[in-house]
């Protein structure tokens, strides 16, 4: 049985293996910017690319890079050093030299800083005087609202408040909602990137970094050392076209139009080539993100109960495989998705994409099916076991023409729990570029558009009723009468 | 035709059953008797081998019965309980047919006419669910599927403890036609000493696992083998006195 599961597996990601340089991008506005900017210029170099936006943080892209799942991705000079070779303080060469060994390429300087750096409201600021992140140190009420990512990171928040004498403690929030929470005074800090276009619009001052703690964050691509000469010759030509300003304004595009692609086409009309921007309609957007809902959800329940079903009539069974085999998938269900993902995501079988994005749902459906399945089989009436006993039926038949079909509302009833909960669940599939329909949410949390989030939250919602209204039909048509007076 | 040798059988610190004997010869009908946890139960299920004794022999027409042949024995060994038995999700007639669309016998039709007339079930009620039967048509369905492959030996566990005095007298006479019709060799367990004697041609009693007298009514009532029989039979008058 499970061989013919990763079987089925392996046939599903057949696809994603074709012939493409497939880019990656991180989960915030300017990285999605950035992979527009480059499936353009890849695909006039005649390349097929596939862009998978907003693949989760650093660990995960980078493990993705370094797996072959994507050929190139937009990353920062401190990035590079702080984080990914965890040596702070090289210099370029250097860090090329140490990526080199890990088999990844560094392209030409984009042309930018984008820094972290510590924003608050401008109006604020000046009615308590605070110009520096130094000046912070005599405001320790001052509620900072920092982003996960930064908060875990070695050049992030902890080393950040040591080395300045930070007293407070913050909240970890997304980060373009953080500047919605800050303009609603919901916090008075948070970390920016420099080049965020939010600073202009919320009116907003990032603090003078007066003991020089941020390393420099210079744009660039990284690539794999094996991606085609012409496709690395096309990345590097990217190299000094974008100066602050011009990022600062193409994020600001991308805020206004909310559409990624818009932005990038600002870029190529700043260089005099008029780009036309396809805008994708209401059902373009929606039709293929649901179209891989439905495959990440049909794939890994079908998985599910295939597996599911044996797995909970062996738990029916008293003895210790049964304890054994409930607190078990009890125990899945008790990791959370993100972690799941980065526990998977370096295995040498998954890596980013649908594999990993359907291993994962599979293993949150099967608690319910399991559960619901040794349950209804318990509860069948011993007299009632005894007796198909009693008629001579072997063990086999029994199962199939007695026990199952009495079972059956329950185990029916497991699967349908499964089926809804996998519908919500397949939205964080996104986070790994499975796509889906979380893909439209992690695009519109990005943008902090609400507008894109319901585009992707809505058919969620309408598609989980009806899953369950097509499972209240199968229940009709499939459990016995005798079950239902 | 049973023949039951030495067998024993405990549930850890409990005895179930101490070293019993028991004969029920072809075409008789004989009845266990005994209060509750006296081991007919146990005793009963031992022959089907839905009970795997500790100790002892038993035979069905001659064939031992083990984990080996206990599959083979039950398709020749019809089976009642209280209240039928019967399988929710199966009407009358696929419950009486399981077994024999299963092994894929012929004649199946006939042989659920047969049955319906045997057991005097309407007609309309083959089509109907468990649920949607009389407690007294679940009984006849549950003989029905108990008589379906023809067997030589029919076992009955409390086949009637379910069911009020009216039904239960008719349900009575239907059985003890059956018996005779069928030219069966009949063990039944019941509580009741008036159905114990009005069926069964040979009474055994039973106390904590053990026999403690056999034989017709009479014997019981003129010569109890120990004061527990004449205490049983006190306790039983009311029924036995019709």
């Amino acid at each position: 049985m499970r061989r013919w599961l990763v079987l089925l597996l392996i046939l599903l990601s057949l696809p994603l293996r074709a012939q493409t340089v497939t880019v990656g991008s991180k989960k915030f506005t300017e990285s999605y910017v950035l992979g527009e900017i480059a499936r353009k210029v890849l695909t006039d170099a005649g390349f097929k690319v596939e862009h998978k936006q907003g693949i989760g943080a650093t660990g995960i892209v980078w493990t993705a890079l370094t797996k072959g799942d994507i050929g190139a991705y937009p990353e920062y000079t401190g990035t590079i050093s702080e984080e990914i070779l965890k040596k702070p303080g090289l210099d370029v060469a250097t860090m090329a030299a140490e990526l080199a060994k890990q088999g990844v390429g560094m392209s030409k300087d984009l042309g930018f800083n984008d820094g972290y750096g510590i924003a608050m409201s401008a109006s604020e600021a000046k009615r308590l005087g605070i110009a520096t992140i130094s000046d912070l140190v005599k405001h320790p009420e001052l509620k900072a609202g920092i982003s996960h990512e930064y908060l875990a990171r070695k050049d992030g928040w902890t080393p950040l408040a040591a080395k300045y004498g930070l007293t407070m403690r913050p909240d970890g929030v997304e980060h373009a909602i953080a500047y919605a929470a800050l303009s609603a005074g919901k916090i008075d800090l948070t970390d920016c990137y420099t080049t965020d276009a939010e600073i202009k619009k919320y009116d907003l001052t990032v603090l003078k970094d007066d003991r020089g703690f941020f390393p420099l964050y210079r744009a660039t691509f990284l690539y794999r050392l094996d991606l085609p000469k012409k496709a690395v010759a096309a990345l590097d030509a990217l190299g000094g076209t974008i100066d602050e300003k011009t990022m600062i304004a193409l994020n600001a595009e991308a805020n206004r139009t909310k559409d990624y692609g818009a932005a990038a086409a600002l870029y190529f009309k700043g260089r005099g080539q008029n780009v036309q921007v396809h805008h994708d309609t209401l059902t373009e957007q929606i039709a293929p993100r649901l179209l891989e809902h439905l495959a990440l959800v049909g794939v890994s329940l079908l998985a599910a109960v295939l597996v599911g079903i044996p797995l909970g009539t062996l738990a029916a069974r008293p003895g210790p495989s049964s304890g054994f085999i409930l607190s078990f998938t009890g125990l899945i269900q008790t990791i959370p998705s993100l972690a799941l993902f980065g526990l998977l995501v370096p295995l040498a079988f998954f890596g980013i994409g649908l594999r990993t994005a359907i291993f994962a749902l599979f293993l949150y459906s099967l608690l319910p099916i399991v559960r619901n399945t040794a349950a209804g089989l318990r509860a069948i009436p011993p007299a009632l076991r005894e007796s198909a006993e009693a008629l001579g039926l072997p063990a086999a038949a029994r199962l199939r023409l007695v026990e199952f079909p009495i079972a059956l509302p329950t185990i029916l009833a497991g699967v349908k729990t499964s089926a809804v909960i996998n519908v919500g669940t397949a939205t964080i599939a996104a986070l790994i570029g499975a796509g889906g329909l979380g893909q439209l949410i992690q695009s519109g949390l990005s943008l902090n558009d609400n507008e894109t989030i319901l585009k992707g939250a809505v058919p969620a919602a309408i598609l989980a009723l009806i899953v369950q209204g097509a499972f209240d039909l199968l229940e009709r048509s499939v459990v016995s009468k005798g079950l239902r007076t | 035709m049973i023949h039951l040798q030495d067998v024993t059988k405990r549930y850890g610190e409990r005895i179930a059953l101490h070293p019993t004997d028991l004969d029920v010869a072809e075409g008789g009908v004989t009845a266990l008797i005994g209060p509750s946890g006296c081991g007919k139960s146990t005793l009963i299920r031992t022959v089907l081998g839905l009970i795997e004794p500790d100790g002892g022999r038993v035979t069905v027409n001659g064939q031992g019965v083990n984990r080996e042949s206990a599959e083979a024995v039950r398709r020749k060994v019809g089976y009642v309980i209280q209240d039928g038995g019967l399988f929710p999700h199966l009407t009358a007639r696929q419950n009486v047919a399981l077994m024999a669309s299963y092994l894929k016998t012929d004649g199946v039709d006939a042989r659920l006419g047969e049955l319906a007339d045997l057991t005097r079930l309407p007609k309309d009620a083959f089509d109907r669910y468990p649920a949607e039967l009389s407690g007294g048509q679940r009984q006849r369905v549950g003989l029905m599927r108990a008589l379906m492959l023809k067997p030589k030996v029919l076992l009955l566990d409390e086949p009637l403890g379910a069911l009020d005095p009216l039904v239960r007298a008719a349900l009575q006479q239907d059985l003890k036609r059956v018996f005779t019709e069928e030219g069966l060799t009949v063990l039944l367990v019941t509580h009741d000493m008036g159905e114990a004697a009005y069926l069964a041609d040979r009474i055994v009693l039973m106390r904590d696992g053990r026999i403690v007298q056999e034989g017709a009514l009479d014997d019981f009532r003129e010569r109890p083998a120990e004061p527990f029989v004449a205490e049983f039979m006190n306790a039983q008058r009311p029924a036995v006195a019709i």
